[in-house]
């Protein structure tokens, strides 16, 4: 089963260490903007939502890569860029509808989530659990489950 | 690496920008944030500076594991000459400018001149440019940062700034970031609107380098780890700091109705678990995994649907019990309206308090309010007065002033009330139960704090042998140690060790609640260590760590005599010793500090510290912080910048 990172947006404290410890791992240095995952803030309203990428089904970062250096694997469902072939033309950038995909202007490549190799750290260091890997189908469950019981709740205030 | 960042000087007057290099020798003596700050502060400033003047600096500094793997690493300090008590002008603040600032390639400013019309800096990438902010004047601490953002079109940039209260020289306005991160006490925004500095944006590439990333990555999550299983630590990710009110003011140690009583009865709507009621949710600084901020949307009134963030222990005290109102929406409103203006609540309410104090006295009239009615509990009043002292009108103009200022305006013995040390403003803690607390207030380098040698966990009865572990780390301590919160036996070194510990902790740029404030079991010296080396390269032991937070201290209190201050200041208001605690449970009514037991202690904490009876660190103590190399008039500390 394909495993990604579930987001649950009400969990986040906006603190951001996700964004701090993923640049670390991936570039062993703190550059939150050079993670591959970022937490959307409106500070006047007091809402927060991170921003992460979705491995999509049909990724159009892959699709209109001229290069071909976008892959999608069949077991895992990651997607991934293949800097061998990368030419850094960032036309997958600006195919992600999620701003997920990005360019790394010190690294001078683009850069996307890898999971981690199976071990995300935003995952891993996240205290509220607000960032989840889990399987596909719990993102839909999760939610299902948050709403049934809310629905629950009416019905038993009624049927008391 | 993260040692590679600069200090830079700023005047505001000639428009000229210098950078300079922090050497590894200042490194290892000071560590960064606070205590470098401490050292800057003394070097380029002359004595008797004008607080408000160009000749005083404007500080703002990054800690020297801000931004790294440490774990709660946000904080940032700004400092100066404070205006509200011509001593050490000193705060911190959590939020994301600190890390923000190290990423555009800056661990310090000093700021000084006067610009000719509003300003405001913009850090980016190794530069600084000095940007017009005369459209940006009159704004309040919110819109200014959103309006930087979208000037400079883009949304990662972070903003320290001040809001109306700063502009108007409110003697203890604050410097904002975000929502409600405040460096609140002593003053600071006051000095930044007599620069015309209405704010400082950052944003930066410059990768923070982690001199050993792996190894640095895995010890994060074990100090988060410690971090967060304390119980204290599960508390404040729910409650944040009001569960502090609620323990306090049921045991009887909250000052309410300016000093008349130790606590606020009929206070519900205003306990934790009913401000919880109105959360939803709470907001972390940098990488925090305390996240005690909470979030909250105000109910009613005028201001219903504004979002704002806290409130803090502090404002149930401010705009509680001092003030004697017992409505959360009195609080949740004065607590926006102070972020709103950028002013110290904690100041803002005891010089509320201060003035219903005197108009039940007959010492300020219907005449000197302008109508207001100043009686206790009054919230229409309270949150008046808020408006008036952020914009100086009326009544506003004079409490706006300094404590000990505002009584002068006034006469007729209204400084008998005043309930301040060195000119500024107490907690709204009362101290009279617990003599170790009324010493750390009484002797705090910028006047009354607690937040610079408070042992809070001097109030949870531990036994004696765990606080011998605690306040023998790292200098090996023999001497007297008791569990009993009433006690004066071993209390000067409680206070001390603490001084040292905070002291530390804000030039490492880290988080308080990360340490031994709240919780025992917190992160310490031997921890410290470790992230030092892992993230900085630096090599430092944990009496190093504990010696260099002593220097940045010791160098405050050198300060402060440049400045005029005697032993003579080291004291309570008159009231602490005169008017026994009427409240409370049995164990802590009745209790007021001793005077001469008061003194023993004075004389021991100097004793522990190696200064003299009058409060002076001994040439040998400084000999041996390497503070040496002082000039004839043996004021002068080392010359490294």
């Amino acid at each position: 089963m394909e495993k990604v990172l579930v987001v649950d947006a009400h969990k986040c404290t906006g603190c951001r260490l996700c964004e701090q410890v993923c640049s670390v791992m991936h570039e062993g240095s703190v550059n939150p903007h050079r993670a591959r995952l970022k937490i959307m803030k409106w500070e006047i309203e007091g809402e927060v939502l991170p921003m992460v990428c979705r491995q999509c089904d049909d990724p159009p970062c892959r699709d209109i890569c001229p290069m071909g250096a976008i892959d999608k694997n069949d077991d895992t469902g990651l997607v991934q860029v293949d800097y061998d072939k990368c030419i850094g033309c960032r036309m997958c950038v600006s195919a992600c509808p999620f701003g997920a995909m990005d360019y790394d202007v010190v690294g001078k490549k683009v850069m996307k989530c890898d999971l981690c190799g199976g071990d995300p750290q935003c995952v891993a260091f996240c205290d509220p659990a607000a960032i989840r890997f889990e399987n596909k189908a719990k993102d839909s469950s999760n939610a299902r489950r948050a709403a049934a019981e809310a629905a629950r709740a009416v019905q038993s205030e009624k049927d008391r | 690496m993260s040692l590679s960042r600069k200090i830079a000087f700023v005047d505001l007057t000639t428009g000229k920008i210098e950078t300079k290099p922090i050497s590894k020798e200042l490194r290892r003596k000071f560590l960064g944030g606070r205590g470098l700050d401490m050292y800057l502060l003394y070097k380029h400033t002359k004595p008797g500076v004008d607080p408000l003047g160009p000749d005083n600096v404007a500080l703002i500094s990054a800690g020297l594991l801000v931004g790294t793997l440490a774990s709660a690493s946000s904080r940032t300090h700004v400092g100066g000459k404070s205006p509200l008590t011509g001593y050490v002008g000193s705060a911190n603040v959590g939020g994301f400018f600190g890390p923000e600032m190290r990423l555009a390639g800056f661990d310090h400013l000093v700021i000084r001149g006067k610009a000719e019309k509003p300003v405001y800096l913009y850090l980016h990438d190794d530069e600084i440019e000095i940007r017009d902010a005369e459209h940006l004047w009159g704004t309040d601490t919110r819109d200014v940062q959103d309006l930087i953002r979208q000037e400079l079109a883009d949304d990662d940039i972070q903003s320290l700034c001040i809001g109306q209260a700063g502009e108007n020289l409110v003697k203890y306005a604050c410097i904002r970031t975000s929502i409600k991160n405040a460096a609140g006490r002593t003053g600071i925004g006051a000095i930044w609107g007599s620069k015309n500095l209405k704010a400082v944006a950052a944003k930066g590439m410059r990768d923070i380098g982690i001199a050993q990333p792996k190894e640095a990555l895995a010890y994060n999550k074990e100090i988060i780890n410690q971090v967060t299983s304390a119980k204290v630590s599960k508390t404040m990710q729910k409650l944040g700091t009001p569960f502090i009110w609620g323990v306090t003011n049921s045991t009887g140690l909250v000052r309410t109705r300016n000093f008349q009583l130790n606590q606020l009865v009929n206070a519900d709507d205003i306990e934790p678990e009913s401000i919880e009621e109105d959360l939803v949710g709470t907001a972390g600084c940098f990488a925090c995994q305390v996240h005690c901020r909470g979030k909250y949307f105000i109910k009613e009134g005028p201001y219903k649907g504004t979002y704002d963030e806290g409130p803090e222990y502090t404002s149930q005290g401010a705009f509680g019990a001092e003030v004697g109102c017992t409505s959360k929406n009195t609080v949740l409103v004065c607590n926006h309206l102070v972020n709103y203006y950028g002013m110290d609540n904690l100041e803002t309410g005891s010089m509320i308090s201060w003035a219903m104090e005197l108009f039940e006295k007959g010492i300020l009239t219907l005449e000197d309010t302008g109508g207001l009615d100043l009686t206790w509990g009054n919230d229409e009043t309270v949150i008046e007065l808020v408006h008036k002292i952020a914009k100086r009108e009326g009544i506003g103009d004079i409490l706006a002033d300094s404590p000990l200022e505002a009584a002068a305006r006034i006469g007729k013995d209204s400084e008998r009330y005043l309930v301040h040390v060195k000119g500024m403003s107490n907690l709204h803690s009362d101290e009279r139960p617990t003599p170790a607390l009324a010493l750390n207030i009484a002797v705090s380098s910028r006047g009354s704090d607690h937040l610079r040698g408070r042992p809070a966990i001097d109030l949870y009865h531990l036994p004696e042998k765990v606080l011998r572990q605690i306040y023998s780390n790292p200098i090996p301590y023999d001497g007297p140690l008791t569990s009993d919160y009433r006690d004066y036996e071993g209390k000067p070194w409680q206070v001390m060790w603490q001084e040292h510990l905070y002291s530390t902790v804000d030039c490492l740029g880290i988080c308080k609640y990360h340490t031994v404030f709240l919780g025992p079991n917190m992160p310490a010296y031997e921890e410290w260590a470790n992230l030092i080396r892992l993230n900085t390269g630096l090599e430092l032991t944990p009496e190093e760590i504990y010696r260099a937070g002593e220097r940045g201290y010791t160098l405050e209190r050198l300060f402060n005599i440049r400045e005029g201050m005697t032993r003579e200041d080291d004291k309570l208001v008159d009231r602490y010793h005169d008017e026994p605690t009427p409240l409370g449970l049995p164990v802590v009514r009745g209790r007021f500090i001793d005077r001469d037991k008061f003194k023993i202690m004075v004389d021991e904490y100097y004793a522990h510290h190696e200064w003299d009876e009058n409060g002076v660190p001994t040439r040998e103590k400084l000999e041996a912080l390497s503070l040496n190399t002082l000039d004839k008039s043996g004021s002068e500390p080392s010359n490294l910048v």
